[in-house]
């Protein structure tokens, strides 16, 4: 299979998210699309699945122009895409999401999709339990019958985008070799959409590097990685030295906390987060590390167990009062958990910080919010709404809206989809704020942003803690392990 | 685009017009005459002074509870159960001028105490529910909104019949002193529209200028990025409905003390719905509550009229309010239909 | 006094009968609200098929027309809350409630002219052999047509829904739009089908009542029950079969009450009208609470998942939202 992309353009509003993209791939290679956040990568993979049409330029396939309506008229055409978040249905049963759109026929016909599922997943060396219910499977085993439903599907061109966040390092390796059969055995053509450069240097034979919307290069690996970084962000980034720390007394101490819940119980928990000091916690999604933010930040109960704060038991305190304690939260998702939508930053300012005045002097907000809003670099204007801002402003809103002074701030997935600027910006602010004394406790699936950032480690699997790692120490193929359930 | 730009003018009357011609041609299907009939209506409504005083009376209790609706929509919050809270206030109106004796100085502040201390606790119950029993308020505001016609048929058919003996009609008529200060012989009371003006501007002032507004305003917007921005969701919501509640037992009290004399049967008339329609139609344009809301009494008292002088069902006047709000809520919104695009359509 | 058998059959069999509208109401909404479309407008749609039902079998002397010219009234009421939420973008509870009220006072303006007439009904059959079956044949086989193909409709509407292509479909949409869309599922094609549908069943509920359960027409007929309806799609976790019990449980306790009514009449009729909405509230809050959450828990590690399947409701996650096809 031969495809060819024309002089692809899609424009949102004023970005260019694709400024004229040519590219050729041909039939039983491994590429790899490399561009740091921002660059395109998304939106050209979404155009040629299908999954939403170019304002101009053409796909060619084998000679023909082709024009995609959706995402299943692509797969029909053999375009097959994997989202890094499966395009499942969580409430549905494996069979059941396996079968809808397979086929027209009206009574579902679970004996052959049986069927179907075991030749594949065996010839894959998939483990896929048919009785379960998506939400209930791990990111990886989604991820598999994904796989499994585009090759089923007739999927000669296979996408795969940023596949292997979030999931066990077992997995990936079967992941790897599963490309790795269908490209050099079944000719099937795969672009591995990332921006873990080892990744592409292990497993492709090519790589194409975006950046701002445009082609910058192709390459083909192993190379060595200061070449693809270069193309990626026009000059090497220098990462600067692990600042030095004094470790100070112990802030936040878990002492065999138990959090059940239906899905997941987490049992075990002791750690303790010293002030000034950066403590990640790592694993995949869903394995109860963000339950032990969510305890600490009262958001979620233990049945067992003490948390202290500063030597004080805060063991059931609300949200609400953890937040005057001097605990500060920031969740994963910003517009729908942190700002509200449709408020302004002043309006944002005025609600978040501790105030007991009944009437609002808009005034002395309007000019308080200025000064945040230069401190705290944002882009916007004291009148603007939350939603208008872009999720690096939106982030960047969110830390003007911590307190001045706090004890522990808990931060979930600090940096994810912020270009590589903005995140070093946010890890500058809590330097600076772990340097006057914050204990930070923060989990993230970046596992380079946890060993980079972290003073210590804690990998979280199926609900249980590792023991703790020195991030000066350790490694990321020592992480990997631990968050794939090995000791 | 510019050459476009004089439908954005005329459009908010499009959806006003509409309605008024989908009526008219109901009208027709059942062989009166649109200009006879609104005619009739406006005579309703100001044909002589008597007439426009009901108008002012029915206004007084519906911008009493549109004004406590524009708090539980400011926080997102459906109070269907506004219904119910008007019935309770009056209930409790009613309970204190007929086992109290007292001169009305003390009566009647008595009186719309209780009737808003009965409305804040219906509306308390919806809330605690809706935050403690996640049962949607619509269903727990329906469900006491019957539960509350349930109780008045019971006292009026039980422990407060009149002497005459129980005719789920009503409980006798209260004592003089019991009852709103009225202006001549009609049913209004200015007392009660100098209170209904200022509790709007109160609340238009809550919501503005103070923190509980903008903590409300948030939680209307989203709850869970209110929540973790220290807004206390669950304390604010049953505020919210409770203030809402309270004015509408306001509102309840005037029905009992000034357009009728005692408890009757359909005290509330539908005020709590139409209410709702009003603060639908404003759309969060907090100054247009006043007069939508006087101009759904003017159409609902002169359907009155127009029943009397051609036997129509007196239904029509709602569903001349009724086809507003529903144009409105649907095509309202210009750039929403397309006709002019937004200019940034894309994220 | 107890009740004899045959006393317990007939009132088994007259709560089958007149919760039997109310099923058929339930089903319709179970597929709109499946779809992702929340039909609030159900007691004003209701009233609508229930009056036009009535007056067009009246006219006609054909009750076929009525039921059809009720289901009609049904799909428009619903088109409407597709077309405002899908194509305008605008709250579908705003829309539902507005088309309520106005399905309310429009009912009452339209059939003025025909309160408190006799009209025609549906005729009862037993179904020969069924209907000999002890205890069970009266009280379901021997009913009318429109009983027997609300027993059809509620299986079929199950069958439909988890066994069928379609119904994945019709469910993936309401469950995630943008996933349905990925697999060429129409999500706003499916919105509008089904929500249609389903109004055209609310609307043969209305006429269920006004030709077969509760015969004949007057202002605000059978106010109320959309919203019971609603109640019960809720209660029923969105599934048909126990929307069904649901349904008849609801009819059982409005039989409960006339019979505790007659057995102790110094009681005021009050206490028991007030039965249902107190039922209402109680099921929703044991629905809402963690409740069943915590039932499902204290089982044996074994019995949870299929407890969890029989007892967990869940609405549709995309239940409310509007989904945009690029």
């Amino acid at each position: 299979m031969h495809i060819e992309l024309r002089d692809i353009r899609k424009h949102f509003g004023p970005v260019k998210a694709n400024d004229g993209i040519n590219l050729v791939f041909e039939g039983g290679r491994i590429y790899g699309l490399l561009g740091e956040n921002g660059a395109g990568k998304s939106t050209l993979m979404k155009i040629l699945s299908g999954f939403q049409p170019p304002d101009s330029g053409e796909i060619v396939i084998d000679g023909q122009p082709q024009r995609f309506s959706s995402p299943a008229e692509a797969l029909g055409k053999g375009i097959g895409m994997l989202y890094q978040d499966p395009l499942d249905i969580p409430a549905f049963n494996v069979k059941d999401n396996y079968l809808l759109g397979r086929d027209r026929r009206v009574i579902l016909n679970y004996k052959t999709a049986r069927a179907e599922l075991d030749e594949i997943t065996s010839r894959f060396s998939f483990e896929i339990d048919q009785q379960a219910t998506i939400e209930n499977l791990s990111l990886g085993e989604r991820q598999q019958l994904e796989l499994t439903r585009l090759l089923v599907g007739g999927a000669q061109f296979l996408i795969l985008d940023e596949p292997t966040t979030g999931i066990s390092a077992d997995q990936k390796d079967k992941l790897f070799n599963s490309i790795r059969k269908l490209a050099w055995e079944e000719g099937k053509t795969i672009i591995l959409v990332s921006h873990k450069l080892d990744e592409v240097q292990e497993l492709c034979g090519e790589a194409m590097i975006l950046r701002k919307g445009k082609m910058v290069g192709r390459t083909p690996v192993p190379c060595s990685n200061e070449q693809l970084v270069e193309k990626m962000f026009g000059q090497i980034p220098l990462r600067g030295e692990r600042p030095v720390y004094e470790v100070g007394e112990p802030v936040l101490e878990l002492q065999n906390v138990r959090i059940p819940t239906y899905r997941l119980t987490v049992e075990n928990i002791n750690l303790t987060v010293r002030a000034g000091e950066i403590f990640g916690l790592a694993g995949l999604e869903g394995s109860g590390q963000q339950l032990v933010l969510k305890a600490c930040a009262g958001l979620v109960k233990n049945d067992q167990g003490r948390i202290s704060l500063a030597g004080q038991d805060i063991t059931h305190w609300s949200y609400q009062r953890l937040r005057t304690a001097g605990i500060g939260y920031i969740a994963a998702g910003r517009l729908e958990e942190g700002l509200v939508a449709g408020l302004t930053i002043t309006e944002h300012l005025v609600l978040s910080q501790p105030s007991h005045k009944f009437f609002i002097d808009w005034a002395s907000a309007q000019k308080q919010s200025e000064a945040r809003i230069t401190q705290f670099q944002v882009v916007g204007r004291p009148e603007s709404l939350a939603d208008e801002l872009s999720g690096g402003n939106q982030q960047r809103l969110l830390f003007g809206l911590l307190w001045e002074s706090l004890k522990l701030i808990l931060l979930e997935h600090p940096t994810r989809g912020l270009d590589v600027r903005s995140s070093d910006w946010i890890w500058e602010q809590l330097y600076a704020r772990r340097n006057s004394g914050t204990a930070i406790l923060f989990m993230s699936s970046d596992l380079d942003e946890i060993i980079d950032r972290s003073d210590r480690i804690a990998v979280f699997s199926g609900g249980k803690m590792s023991r703790i790692l020195d991030a000066k120490t350790t490694s990321v193929e020592e992480v990997g392990r631990l968050i794939g359930g090995q000791e | 685009m510019k050459s476009r730009q004089w439908i954005r003018w005329i459009w908010p009357i499009v959806p006003i017009l509409a309605a008024l011609l989908v009526t008219s041609l109901l009208l027709l299907l059942f062989g009166a005459s649109p200009v006879t009939s609104f005619d009739a209506m406006l005579q309703g409504a100001f044909g002589d002074t008597s007439k426009t005083l009901s108008v002012l009376a029915f206004w007084v209790p519906l911008l009493l509870s549109a004004t406590g609706l524009l708090v539980t929509f400011t926080a997102g919050l459906w109070n269907i159960g506004i219904e119910g809270q008007i019935i309770m206030g009056a209930i409790a109106a009613s309970w204190v001028a007929l086992k109290l004796d007292a001169p009305s100085a003390i009566l009647i502040p008595l009186e719309i105490l209780a009737a808003m201390a009965a409305g804040a606790l219906w509306a308390a119950l919806s809330a605690v529910l809706k935050t403690r029993g996640k049962v949607h308020e619509i269903f727990s505001g329906l469900a006491l909104n019957n539960l509350a016609i349930i109780l008045t048929n019971y006292l009026i058919s039980g422990p407060w019949q009149p002497p005459e003996g129980g005719s789920f009609r009503g409980t006798e008529p209260f004592q003089d002193a019991a009852l709103l200060p009225l202006l001549g012989e009609s049913r209004f009371s200015p007392l009660s529209l100098v209170i209904a003006l200022v509790a709007f501007g109160m609340v238009v002032v809550t919501l503005r200028g103070t923190l509980w507004g903008l903590k409300l305003k948030a939680l209307g917007k989203n709850l869970r990025s209110a929540f973790l921005l220290g807004v206390s969701s669950e304390r604010e919501m049953i505020l919210a409905m409770m203030f809402c509640g309270a004015l509408a037992g306001l509102g309840g009290a005037v029905r009992v003390l000034s357009w009728f004399d005692s408890l009757r049967q359909s005290i509330s008339g539908g005020i709590g719905f139409l209410a709702l329609l009003v603060v639908m139609l404003a759309n969060y344009r907090m100054f247009w509550i006043p007069p939508i809301s006087f101009f759904f009494s003017m159409v609902l008292n002169g359907a009155i009229t127009l029943q009397l002088r051609t036997q129509l069902h007196s239904s029509l006047g709602g569903i001349l309010t009724e086809m507003m709000v529903l144009f409105v809520v649907l095509f309202g919104d210009a750039t929403k239909l397309g006709i002019f695009r937004k200019k940034n359509d894309h994220e | 006094m107890t009740m004899s058998e045959s006393q317990f059959v007939l009132t088994m069999a007259s709560i089958v009968f007149v919760s039997m509208p109310l099923i058929i109401a339930v089903c319709g909404e179970i597929i709109t609200e499946r779809s992702g479309i929340v039909n609030l407008s159900l007691d004003g749609s209701m009233l609508m098929a229930a009056m036009t039902g009535f007056v067009i079998a009246y006219e006609s002397d054909n009750i076929w027309a009525g039921f059809l010219a009720a289901m009609l009234v049904g799909a428009f009421f619903a088109f409407i809350v597709a077309f405002g939420s899908i194509r305008l973008r605008q709250s579908q509870f705003a829309i539902g409630f507005v088309l309520t009220l106005l399905g309310d006072d429009l009912s009452a303006f339209l059939g003025q002219n025909y309160t408190r007439t006799p009209g025609p009904t549906v005729t009862h059959f037993g179904i020969p052999l069924l209907k000999e079956i002890p205890i069970i044949g009266p009280i379901f086989f021997n009913q009318d047509a429109l009983v027997y193909f609300t027993y059809f409709l509620v299986f079929f509407t199950w069958f439909w829904l988890f066994r069928t292509q379609p119904g994945l479909r019709l469910r993936s949409v309401g469950e995630r739009p943008e996933a349905a869309f990925a697999r060429g599922v129409g999500v706003n094609r499916q919105r509008y089908l089904y929500t249609v549908i389903g109004g055209a069943l609310v609307g043969l509920a209305g006429a269920a009542y006004s030709l077969d359960v509760k015969i004949g027409w007057s202002d605000g007929h059978i106010r109320g029950m959309g919203w019971i309806a609603l109640a019960i799609v809720i209660f029923g976790g969105w599934s048909p079969i126990r929307g069904a019990l649901g349904a008849l449980l609801f009819g059982a306790t409005k039989a409960l009450a006339s019979y505790l009514q007659s057995r102790f009449p110094e009681v005021s009729v009050v206490a028991f009208n007030a039965i249902p909405w107190l039922l209402m509230i109680t099921v929703l809050l044991l629905v809402g609470s963690d409740f069943t959450e915590r039932v499902i828990l204290m089982a044996p590690q074994r019995m949870q998942r299929p407890l969890q399947r029989f007892l967990r409701v869940s609405p549709p996650k995309a239940l409310g939202s509007t989904f945009v096809e690029d």
